[in-house]
């Protein structure tokens, strides 16, 4: 399975979600590539993707996705991330 | 793995802010005075938000200030800001801001270790409120895990 972080940079928030998210994973026993995007280069390193993680201010940017997008809210809740990712796997 | 020392010149507490720009601003001339990165870096962190909105808002109260690696980017490091008045960046959940995080990194794959850093550190949601309410540059170092 494949998930892609998106943020403005690919750097610093993107990162964050991307260690927070496998560590999630990791805890909910799920194997997944997950991977820190720039929004400029989405449509090539997003080809494939299962699931977006992201925030509130990209998903009109990200536009039309076969991709199930998780808006997260906050980055450090990983309780918050562990239900999201929960709930587009189940 | 720690993160890289966070000298007191990269520390800036009760900083008093008008907006999120001076905000930002304010992380970038605390990068600057550390010698992290050149003083135009704060205006790449300034235009990444008026282009992309305030995402940088990635938790209540902090903001995570950062533009790419580029040549305004001296060395990776960290400076850390509080504000006196806690400013609105406009995000829909986690504003106003107290804390402002200014990460500069030299290149996107090497920029992974320090941000599992952070998470480290922040993923304990005490973490934001300690560096809300610190009022020495030991107890910031102390809070981020660094020494000077």
């Amino acid at each position: 399975m494949k998930i892609v972080a998106i943020c403005g940079a690919g750097i610093g928030s993107s990162g964050i979600l991307k260690v927070n998210a496998e560590r999630v994973l990791q805890r909910l026993g799920l194997e997944a590539e997950v991977s820190a995007v720039h929004l400029a280069s989405l449509q090539r390193d997003a080809a494939g993707a299962q699931i977006i993680l992201t925030s509130p201010e990209f998903v009109e940017a990200i536009g039309k996705t076969n991709a199930d997008i998780i808006v997260v809210h906050n980055y450090f809740d990983t309780n918050e991330l562990s239900e999201k990712l929960e709930a587009a796997l189940g | 793995m720690s993160l890289p020392p966070i000298p007191a010149e990269a520390i800036a507490l009760d900083v008093v802010a008008s907006d999120w720009r001076s905000a930002v601003r304010a992380g970038g001339a605390a990068l600057t005075r550390a010698g992290i990165a050149k003083a135009s870096y704060a205006d790449e962190m300034v235009r990444m938000i008026e282009e992309h909105g305030p995402y940088v808002v990635i938790a209540p109260g902090l903001a995570l200030a950062h533009a790419r690696p580029g040549p305004e980017v001296l060395r990776e490091g960290v400076s850390v800001v509080t504000l006196q008045t806690p400013v609105t960046f406009g995000h829909p959940y986690n504003d106003p801001v107290s804390v402002v995080l200014s990460l500069a990194v030299v290149s996107a794959d090497a920029h992974i270790a320090l941000v599992a850093e952070l998470a480290n550190i922040f993923n304990d949601s005490d973490a934001i409120a300690g560096l809300t309410g610190a009022t020495s540059v030991a107890e910031v170092q102390r809070i981020m895990g660094v020494a000077e």
